[in-house]
């Protein structure tokens, strides 16, 4: 066992953890924090995504104990209340996703990649940006609209929604 | 995962004292490689040493056309570091086309190299750099260090400190990934320095990464870029699988050196 201490979601947390245990587990298991997911456990969907000190990761191939003294961020921090963040708002509205299950991964990854390259976006580069996320229900056609849309870089006003 | 002991190692004393009281201790760095076959029970390590803390680890420092590169040192942070591309761009864009952005976050340089992956990108840049890897205890000309499919010259426990080289004037990476894995179908990195080339291509042989000499003779003798259609490797184990035949990744070294060269040309 180990101690670790650290800040998810803005709130410092303090537990006891097994050395083996994965950081996907810790947030799940052990925190409730259910809107991370897994999906493949091989390092390949990113439903695991989270952002640790500011970059994405795939917390099924980390361990808990890697995270002490970190910043984490899973898909219950980044709306604030019952404003949902403008990367959300805009999956919703030009419904970029269907079952749901790889969503929380595609959206932090979506922030991420709108914080660091926001501004010059193409359709090109986002596609390219979303390989480490495996969407099996959508065709990545909305996914890519949505992030565009939020990043401001949708450059023909008709392919948005109404 | 089986249980383990994780240690977070601070110093090099704690190291070798870690060491001397564990049983099937293993390296941890980024994670990328070890974890995953750790969930598959290929390998069950009793400790685990995690060194991205060890001092140095985590720098990259430039000194004239001397780089070092920390074992630690993520390959996001080799893409992106600004002093590292103005001198070395082809290395950052190697990095680049690595995994997806995820896996960057957390890979490692030493932990790649320490794995010796036949599919993996940087081995083919650091025969074609002529780099050296540092351990705490020496330093192996990369030549000597890559013996094969995941077979590198390190004893047990010989830590991987850094990767050193001499920026070239010139150098290109071009990759081939495999569609779903996105590992290197082919990968062909070609360095100029004052008009004389060096080679290393990686995910084609069973051998690892390797020179060609074929190659370089050409480029050294400045021969038109058809010429790259003759390269022969009968005398290598190219891979044969259901994801590509022979002839068909012999063609791809073919056609992505005949782009690096093309790329160094203009
Ligand atoms: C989905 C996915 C896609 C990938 N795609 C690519 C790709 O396209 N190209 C590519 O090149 N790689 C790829 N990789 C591998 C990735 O680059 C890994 O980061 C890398 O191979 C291992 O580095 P690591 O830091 O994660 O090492 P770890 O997984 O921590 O360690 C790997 C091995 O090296 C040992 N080790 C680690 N550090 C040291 C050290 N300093 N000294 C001695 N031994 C050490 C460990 O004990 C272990 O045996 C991919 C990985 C994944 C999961
Ligand atoms: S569950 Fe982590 S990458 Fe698929
Ligand atoms: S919406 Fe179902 S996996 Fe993406």
């Amino acid at each position: 066992m180990s101690d670790i201490e650290l800040s998810i979601n803005g709130k410092r947390v303090r537990r006891s953890v097994e050395d083996h245990q994965l950081l996907v587990s810790f947030l799940r298991e052990d925190l409730g924090l259910t809107g991370t997911h897994v999906g493949c456990d091989t390092t390949q969907c990113g439903a695991c995504v989270v952002s640790v000190d500011g970059a994405t990761v795939k917390s099924c191939t980390m361990l808990a104990v890697q995270a002490h003294d970190t910043a984490v961020t899973t898909i219950e921090g980044v709306s604030s209340g019952a404003t949902l963040h403008a990367v959300q708002d805009a999956f919703h509205r030009h419904h970029a996703l269907q079952c749901g299950y790889c969503t929380a991964g595609l959206v932090i990854t979506a922030i991420d990649l709108i914080e660091r390259e926001g501004g010059q976006l193409t359709r090109e580069t986002v596609a390219h940006t979303l390989k480490g996320n495996l969407c099996r229900c959508t065709g990545y056609q909305n996914i890519i609209t949505a992030i565009l849309d939020a990043a401001g870089c949708l450059s023909a006003p008709a392919q948005v929604a109404q | 995962m089986r249980p383990f002991t994780y240690h977070r190692l601070v110093s090099d004393a704690e190291r070798r004292t870690v060491l001397q009281s564990s049983g099937d201790a293993k390296y941890i760095s980024g994670g990328m490689t070890l974890l995953p076959s750790m969930k598959l029970g290929l390998t069950v390590p009793s400790d685990l040493l995690d060194v991205t803390g060890l001092p140095g680890m985590r720098d990259i420092s430039i000194e004239g056309r001397r780089v070092r590169i920390g074992a630690a040192v993520t390959h996001a942070r080799i893409a992106e570091d600004a002093a590292l591309r103005a001198i070395c761009p082809a290395i950052c864009d190697l990095a680049r086309q690595i995994g997806d952005r995820h896996v960057r976050n957390r890979g490692t340089i030493g932990g790649s190299v320490a794995n010796n992956d036949p599919a993996a990108d940087y081995p083919a840049a650091l025969l074609s750099l002529d780099a050296s890897i540092q351990t705490e205890t020496r330093s192996i000309a990369v030549a000597d260090f890559l013996c094969g499919m995941f077979e590198t010259a390190l004893d047990e426990h010989e830590l991987v400190t850094a990767i050193s080289f001499e920026a070239p004037d010139a150098a290109r990476y071009e990759k081939f990934p495999h569609p779903a894995s996105g590992y290197a179908m082919a990968g062909v990195f070609i360095a100029r320095t004052g008009g004389s080339y060096r080679t290393g291509i990686t995910g084609a042989s069973g051998q690892g990464a390797f020179r060609c000499a074929d190659m370089e003779r050409l480029l050294n003798a400045g021969a038109p870029v058809e010429e790259f259609a003759s390269l022969g490797f009968d005398d290598l184990v190219i891979f044969e699988d259901r994801f590509g035949s022979r002839a068909y990744r012999e063609n791809l070294i073919r056609v992505l050196a005949h782009r690096a060269a093309v790329h160094l040309r203009s």
